[in-house]
């Protein structure tokens, strides 16, 4: 195996934001692309894009284990894969949900009001023992505020896997563009 | 008025429409609808004996006329029998159809009876697949699926048809060229080279003082064979075909050198390791091609044309990667060296190169042992008995193992299309049925299946087929009674531990009885002195399949041989070579 890294050291997973046909089993075809070649998935979202009859599926691979360009031209060959944006972390917008439920006595409750303040999160349901907490925003933001709740108890915790989009400046929106809608 | 049929009837009208003349099958439940208007096509349809053989037909006849091949089954165990001959299809680049009947509608994920996820299953093993819901749509999935197959990187394609939508009507239409294409935006096969890339290849060649071509199965799949051709003799440039690219390139031009890898030719392998420049033409630097492959010719640039990006860097990164297809890029490549040639520049000194490969040639010549007299016989001697007896064009389909080695090997491939065999996927079983189909596709070509006494007992069902359907090939049965690559191998590397390798094929079957049961006739040849006559015999008879019986030496191994992860530097020679081996440095 060849090793290309197109965006340098130390950056160890990379998003790939793929525009497919929203067709029966497209996501299989995709998930059953990474798992027959050993291609690691950090996260997968999936939801209908902004065409018609299209969805947008984000990947967060590891690029550690397998070459980027390997990836993208293996997921090309899906006949239902019609573009694909290769999003350097530095150079896209991430955003990912969060929702958890945490354990919340009465001694910690105002704590865990007070950190979901500061993350600038919201408590979307209360009971008498627990809270359940909403999040938005990075995914580095979130697991910090995994990390800093965790002490209280986590009764159940669900991320949506990030999504992302390139930011408005410089290169990334350039290699995101690709007017043939092939790379290589 | 409109032209309202039932779904089956638009899916075999269809399949004229596409051109389809011959098809392979075999009826069932779910696919039932779709056999009564075939009794009023103009396809024929070749009944076989089991789902597999159906595959391996299709396959047959692909490898020979470049065409989809067709296969249709029912649902369920028919569909899971297809997925051994999809897969090797996929592997193989070989374009065909698959055709599969479903459950109805209502009833799927009810685990119904000969219900299965046909397109779950066969999603890895095709390069693409269609589950179709509505009667209207089938006209689309089948123009869909014929130009998936053929175009790009050719591949096998399966439409899965729910039998209700075989049953219900439609409003018949024909999608046209725009319409297939609107419907698939995400797939446009780069098909011409970058021109910046052809140039710098074009350079690179005139260049070179120890050139090799290395010419891989792309080049038939692209009808590149004469394009190839100019360019090796416009350079003067040695060509070495794969397993899969036997014919390319005839075996008796002054430039072939053979087949490389495992059991490729010391001269072959060794080309690859001193060469200063690898072209690489439709050829994906298979494991079996490389051996270990950071020890792959690695004093060579590479150029690398394939029609599919992905192999561009998978293995071997390229110095001048061209996409496109291989015809297309080689008539460029060429087109661009004659202009530098004309422009003053000239080509590179190639002479000593030259004269070191040619002196290769002479002192490692593929050689094997001849019989003691009154011993046992040799393998390799049946494969050119049978060589020499053939008529021109005749047309060789092997199965999987050492008969398979021995033929490329031994056989003197002078055209395209002439060699049929199962590279990739190494399936066991795949000759008869792969014969069958290129004897469907071309009924005037001799078509010899070269087996072995493994391989035969996996399909040879298939020759009742042959005999009923009134295809007669010819099977050159070659019965050392053992598994005979695995025995090799662990004779060379298990010291000669044997485990589960007899299959003790000279006690039961009896071969000639149970090929003269199928409608065959049949011999059995156990000495060297009959084995020309009887193939004469054979030869003679066209109106039926033959099989021939060979007895052969399961001592005998096949050489040179590369072991398993080891670099093609290690080239294990035939013992009568092994003192000259220095000379390959």
């Amino acid at each position: 195996m060849t090793h290309s890294n197109p965006y340098g050291t130390g950056v160890t997973h990379h998003i790939l934001s793929v525009l497919v046909q929203d067709r029966p089993g497209v996501l299989a075809r995709v998930a059953g692309l990474f798992a027959r070649r050993g291609y690691n998935i950090y996260s997968l979202a999936v939801a209908p894009a902004e065409d018609v009859g299209m969805s947008r599926i984000t990947i967060v691979v590891d690029v550690e284990s397998t070459p980027l360009e390997q990836i993208t031209k293996q997921l090309f060959k899906l006949i239902d894969v019609v573009k694909i944006s290769e999003l350097d972390p530095r150079r896209s917008v991430e955003r990912e949900l969060l929702i958890a439920t945490v354990k919340a006595g009465a001694d910690a409750r105002s704590h865990i009001a007070d950190l979901v303040n500061i993350f600038e999160g919201k408590i979307i349901a209360v009971s008498e023992q627990v809270l359940t907490v909403s999040l938005d925003g990075h995914p580095d933001k979130l697991d910090d505020f995994v990390e800093l709740i965790g002490g209280y108890g986590i009764v159940e915790l669900q991320r949506t896997g990030r999504v992302a989009l390139p930011k408005l400046d410089r290169g990334a929106r350039l290699r995101a563009v690709n007017p043939t809608g092939k790379v290589g | 008025m409109a032209d309202r049929i039932t779904g089956a009837q638009a899916l075999i009208r269809a399949l004229e429409h596409e051109d389809v003349e011959v098809m392979f099958g075999y009826p069932g439940g779910c696919i039932l609808p779709a056999y009564d208007p075939l009794l009023e096509s103009s396809i024929r349809h070749v009944l076989v004996r089991h789902e597999q053989g159906a595959g391996h037909m299709a396959e047959g006849y692909a490898h020979v006329t470049g065409k989809p091949g067709v296969a249709m089954v029912t649902s369920g165990p028919a569909a899971t029998n297809l997925v051994t001959p999809l897969m090797d299809a996929y592997m193989d680049s070989i374009p065909m159809v698959a055709i599969t009947g479903q459950v109805p509608t209502k009833a799927i994920g009810s685990d119904a009876f000969q219900e299965c996820d046909t397109v779950g299953i066969t999603r890895s093993c095709t390069k693409h697949n269609d589950l179709v819901l509505s009667p209207d749509d089938i006209p689309m999935a089948v123009r869909q699926a014929f130009h998936i197959a053929r175009t790009g990187r050719p591949g096998p394609t399966l439409i899965d048809v729910p039998k209700d939508v075989l049953q219900n009507e439609m409003t018949w239409h024909w999608p046209s060229d725009a319409d297939v294409l609107a419907a698939l935006p995400g797939y446009r096969p780069t098909v011409r080279g970058h021109a910046r890339m052809i140039k710098e290849a074009a350079k690179l060649i005139l260049e070179s003082e120890r050139p090799v071509i290395y010419a891989g199965g792309g080049i038939l799949k692209a009808r590149a064979a004469d394009a190839l051709r100019e360019l090796a003799e416009l350079t003067d440039v040695y060509v070495v075909t794969t397993l899969m690219a036997r014919g390319a390139f005839p075996d008796s031009h002054p430039l072939c050198l053979g087949m490389p890898g495992m059991h490729g030719n010391a001269t072959a392998v060794t080309s690859f390791q001193k060469c200063d420049l690898l072209i690489a033409l439709g050829s994906r630097f298979d494991d079996r091609i490389t051996g270990k492959v950071d020890q792959f010719a690695q004093g060579a640039k590479v150029i690398h044309v394939d029609i599919d990006p992905a192999e561009q860097g998978k293995v071997r990164r390229p110095d001048v990667p061209i996409v496109g297809d291989a015809r297309l890029v080689i008539e460029e490549i060429v087109k661009e060296i004659r202009a530098l040639l004309a422009g003053g520049t000239a080509q590179a000194d190639t002479s000593a190169w030259k004269s070191k490969v040619s002196g290769w040639k002479e002192q490692f010549p593929m050689t094997y042992e001849p019989s003691e007299p009154g011993g046992e016989l040799k393998p390799q001697y049946c494969i050119e008995q049978l060589r020499d007896h053939a008529p021109p064009g005749t047309i060789v389909a092997s199965g999987v193992g050492q008969h398979q080695m021995y033929a490329s090997q031994y056989w003197h491939f002078e055209e395209p299309y002439t060699w049929v065999n199962s590279g990739g996927l190494g399936t066991m079983g795949f000759s008869i049925p792969a014969a069958i189909g290129a004897k469907a596709a071309m009924p005037d070509r001799t078509v010899w299946a070269i087996d072995g006494d493994g391989c035969f007992q996996m399909t040879a069902q298939e020759l009742v087929t042959a005999t009923l359907e009134k295809l007669p090939i010819k099977v050159a049965l070659l019965n050392n009674s053992y598994l005979g690559m695995v025995r090799q191998w662990q004779e060379m590397f298990y010291d000669e531990r044997y485990s589960e390798v007899f299959l003790d094929s000279s006690t039961v079957p009896d071969f000639v009885m149970w090929a003269e049961s199928m409608g065959c006739a049949a011999f059995r040849v156990e000495s060297p002195e009959e084995v020309g006559p009887t193939i004469e015999k054979a030869n003679a008879i066209n109106d039926r399949t033959v099989v021939i019986e060979f007895r052969t030496d399961a001592a005998e191994g096949v050489f040179p041989m590369v072991p398993a992860g080891h670099s093609n530097d290690d080239v294990i020679l035939h013992p009568t070579q092994q003192d000259k081996r220095e000379n390959l440095r």
